[in-house]
């Protein structure tokens, strides 16, 4: 999904206007997520391509169909604010209600990517704007006046010779019988007229969320609903040989237990396992500990990080098996150079570890499947469903919930077909429920990997080579999900002698695209890499950095031909196409005096500041990070200083804080403690005693800028959370003189 | 076994195991569907409830030893706890939940915290919230909206 086709998308937005059921009228619309979406739709707009609503009720009130799921990003308040705003509707009057799983309407329902920002920046406000023109026309023929003389603001027109005012309630009769105006025409308000857009905005879930109200999957009920628990083979895919299902059966509170036989190939499918159903969750779940299940551990119960982190020590000094860059000569540059550095870095694998566990609720009925599921990707969900039990998808309908968290993991759907599986063999809904065991031990995994890099800088201590060979997982050229690099990693395209290379290495575990895929990962290894070139250089880390950001681009290649990764997997693009040096300029040179860089010598022994910055999902964003080190290796990040550049408009003041906030922070819980490791083909960690995640007491100080720009807006989920990761190792470089080039960061590396 | 346990003000009955954690009980048996389910070994404090009034891991706490005392979930705070009530509506002012999972248990605790210590300090705070996991790591707010709720902040 390339970023040119945005604004190719915004000219493609239908917009069609009818009376609402009840009175009122009804703006239904389409706006094309993808340039594919966008041609499909070229031929004129239709029923199949409007997919979103907004409906103005004879009384005034206005509902929003949300149609993105949401997973604590701030969808469900930010996309009905742009409609609002342009509507030129009372905030206050807005009512927003979460629209089901429905590609045939709604079109693409995603929570991914960032993308939701850039892609109805300019549509949905059109579509505001063309509805109140259309009152202000239903308006000027009600009163027989020229539309010159009405102007519309907060629901209401003016007539304003005469002061007389109409509602747009009472006009929605009329409007909806107008042709909507071609919305290429309609005039968008202007910045300084904003009362919505930037302005401080409460989540619309707010209350009900602080008085305990059922919005989660985990929430739902649904009458002579059964619980579920399913255990799987703690080896990736492992099949069942035998189970205890009758002993299991014979428990009290069990209703029902059996085995699935599912199938191996999709992690991310249904896999093999045994259910137990029954009424109560927790009665079931004791229920496992009764189980006695043989299993196939299908030839992967050998596989182990300590064997994976040998092999890919083995295979780092070799020639890589697939070229991922390649600008000029690097070995010749390397020779030329005046010094040079080599250095080995890895990172581990990470679980999502949503804190609302992986569920599904399902009901199948009269060869009918209905479904409440909080997925991030409720389609494909549907479709998984209908393929693996072999109903036409028409025949599964499903409902979104709010998600206790996606940062990506809610993209898999697996959940969602054991549920399914599970109520069609016990005819009765089902709710399934996994535990907190299960959510670590079956994790589409950030992946790990290794980096083997060479650097040289030239006699002025400016970076003049580099290669990376980059260890990873998969098979040949094709990576595991979320498990590549692009060509465009920068420095890449500032440095003419540049080689990136890679290997990969069979890996039997799940891989997904977590929060800001794969820059979470290059984020950190080329920001500290590159820090490490600047102190051989004898530079400052940011003035060198500064220094290759602004020499000539180098052109990208052409991405290859079979690009890794799966879709969110960030493959090419996220790197490279559309980035503009001069706005990551603009945020480093605006950190560093936020943060006081220059007198970052003058901090107290063990304490240091450390930079980086980096160029996700459009977003700019540069971080300094302020970290002390005490005799033990015990860290402590004192404050986190974040600017972003993420457009001229921040829509939500509010949420966008807050997401930058939580980005920093949760980056910092990862560089600190995120681990999962494989041993016997199995992960050990189990929970948050051994997968711990950042806790008040450690939280740092975040100060977030944004500097804002002449370009349209982006997201905000994803781009602020990888530079943070590098500007804490930094900090912990210039605390300590150790440098970090394995995460997490344990005490024991800081007190050798 | 058959329970009577007070909950939000109200008599419930649940004919469960004397072991089930109260969690269940109130999630899967009664309806009461605040407390959430997190970790299943006190590690995150999402499922935090009052027992008269003080915070518990509901997840950690058999029916069994329940008793006599008053059960108060994130649905009844408002009608027993003037400073819960403060921190509701500080927690919507500030702004506070991305996902919001958490923050019911995050709220029950700091309901705890002010009820014993009505003007925390930082330090406060920190040994108070720390078993409160926020995976989306709203900290700086939920700090925050403490303080505000604590009339030692303003939103």
């Amino acid at each position: 999904m390339a970023f040119d086709h945005i604004e190719e998308a915004s000219r493609r937005t239908f917009l069609k206007v009818s009376a609402a059921a009840g009175g009122g009228m009804l703006m239904t619309f389409s706006v094309p997520m993808t340039a594919e979406a966008a041609t499909a739709a070229d031929s004129g707009p239709n029923d199949l391509t409007l997919n979103a609503y907004v409906k103005i009720a004879p009384s005034g009130k206005i509902t929003i169909m949300a149609k993105n799921p949401e997973c604590g990003q701030g969808i469900k308040t930010m996309l009905p604010m742009l409609i609002a705003e342009e509507l030129d509707v009372d905030w206050a009057d807005i009512n927003i209600q979460q629209s089901p799983v429905d590609a045939t309407k709604y079109g693409s329902q995603v929570a991914g990517g960032s993308f939701a920002t850039p892609t109805h920046w300019v549509p949905i406000r059109q579509v505001g704007a063309a509805g109140k023109q259309m009152f202000v026309t239903a308006a000027a023929q009600t009163w027989s006046c020229p539309e010159g003389e009405c102007r519309a603001t907060l629901s209401k027109v003016e007539h304003m010779p005469t002061g007389r005012k109409l509602d747009y309630g009472k006009l929605a009769a009329k409007a909806c019988s107008l042709p909507p105006p071609d919305l290429k025409t309609v005039v968008l308000k202007d910045a300084k007229d904003y009362r919505i857009i930037g302005k401080w905005t409460t989540g619309v879930d707010n209350q009900k969320l602080v008085t305990g109200q059922k919005l989660f999957g985990i929430d739902v009920v649904v009458p002579g609903m059964k619980y579920a628990v399913y255990e799987k083979c703690a080896v990736f895919g492992g099949k069942v040989k035998s189970a205890n299902v009758d002993d299991i059966k014979k428990l009290k509170g069990v209703t029902d237990c059996f085995v699935v036989e599912g199938q191996s190939t999709d992690l991310m499918g249904l896999a093999p396992g045994v259910a137990i159903v029954g009424d109560n969750w927790w009665v079931i779940n004791k229920a496992r500990e009764n189980l006695k299940i043989e299993w196939d551990e299908i030839g992967k119960g050998d596989q182990s990080s300590e064997k994976f982190a040998a092999t890919a020590k083995t295979l780092a000094p070799k020639t890589p098996a697939n070229s991922i860059r390649k600008d000029g000569d690097s070995a010749a540059a390397l020779k030329g150079a005046a010094k040079t550095v080599e250095a080995y870095y890895s990172y581990p694998f990470l679980s999502h570890a949503n804190l609302e566990p992986q569920n599904c609720t399902a009901h199948f009925k009269d060869g009918k499947m209905e479904m409440w599921a909080p997925s991030q990707n409720p389609q494909p969900g549907k479709t998984l469903v209908a393929k693996t039990l072999g109903m036409p998808e028409a025949d599964v309908t499903v409902h979104l919930t709010r998600m206790g968290g996606g940062f990506g993991r809610r993209l898999m759907n697996e959940y969602m077909v054991e549920a399914a599986w599970i109520s069609r063999v016990v005819k009765a809904p089902v709710k399934l429920v996994w535990n907190r065991a299960d959510d670590m031990a079956h994790d589409p995994y950030r992946p790990g990997g290794f980096h083997a890099f060479k650097g040289g800088v030239d006699a002025k201590g400016n970076l003049v080579a580099l290669e990376d060979h980059f260890i990873s997982y998969g098979e040949g050229d094709k990576y595991l999900s979320a498990a590549n690099m692009t060509n465009g990693e920068f420095p890449a395209r500032f440095v003419k002698d540049l080689t990136f290379g890679s290997t990969n290495m069979p890996g039997g575990m799940p891989t997904g695209p977590m929060r800001a895929p794969t820059s979470n990962a290059m984020s950190f290894v080329f920001q500290s890499f590159l820090d490490e070139m600047a102190h051989a250089g004898g530079r400052d880390p940011l003035e060198f950095r500064l220094e290759i950001l602004n020499r000539p681009m180098i052109p990208n290649p052409p991405p290859p031909a079979r690009p890794g990764g799966a879709p969110g997997g960030g493959g090419p693009g996220f790197g490279g196409p559309g980035f503009v040096p001069e706005r990551m300029i603009g945020v480093l040179q605006l950190v560093a005096e936020k943060s006081d860089w220059k007198n970052r010598d003058k901090l107290p022994k063990g304490r240091g500041k450390g930079i980086a910055s980096y160029f996700s999902h459009q977003g700019y964003f540069a971080e300094v990070v302020d970290a002390s080190v005490d005799k033990e290796g015990q860290i402590t990040v004192h404050k986190v200083w974040v600017v972003g550049d993420v457009g001229g408009q921040i829509i939500n003041p509010s949420g966008a804080e807050n997401q930058v906030q939580g980005s920093a922070i949760d980056g910092i819980s990862q560089a600190l403690y995120g681990e999962i490791t494989f041993d016997k083909g199995r992960t050990v960690q189990s929970n948050f005693h051994d997968y711990p995640l950042l806790r008040m007491n450690e939280a740092p100080e975040t100060e977030v800028h944004f500097l804002l720009s002449k370009n349209s807006p982006t997201g905000l989920g994803e781009p602020a959370l990888p530079p943070v990761i590098p500007a804490l190792c930094n900090a912990i470089f210039q605390a300590t003189g150790k440098r970090i080039r394995s995460l997490p960061i344990k005490p024991e590396m800081l007190t050798a | 076994m058959a329970f009577k346990i007070k909950v939000n003000g109200k008599t419930r009955t649940a004919d469960v195991d004397p072991d089930m954690p109260l969690l269940w009980v109130l999630r899967d048996e009664l309806d009461v569907k605040g407390p959430k389910f997190g970790c299943g070994a006190g590690l995150c404090g999402a499922c935090t409830v009052h027992l008269d009034g003080k915070a518990v891991r509901s997840c950690q706490t058999p029916i069994s030893a329940v008793g006599a005392k008053s059960v108060t979930t994130i649905e009844g705070l408002a009608a027993v706890s003037p400073a819960g009530r403060k921190l509701q509506a500080a927690w919507i002012a500030v702004d506070v939940p991305q996902c919001g999972y958490c923050q019911a248990g995050q709220i029950m605790q700091a309901a705890d915290l002010l009820a014993a210590k009505p003007k925390p300090t930082d330090a406060d705070i920190n040994s108070a919230m720390k078993g409160n996991i926020c995976r989306c790591a709203t900290y700086t707010r939920i700090r925050h909206a403490i303080k505000v709720a604590a009339g030692l902040a303003t939103a």
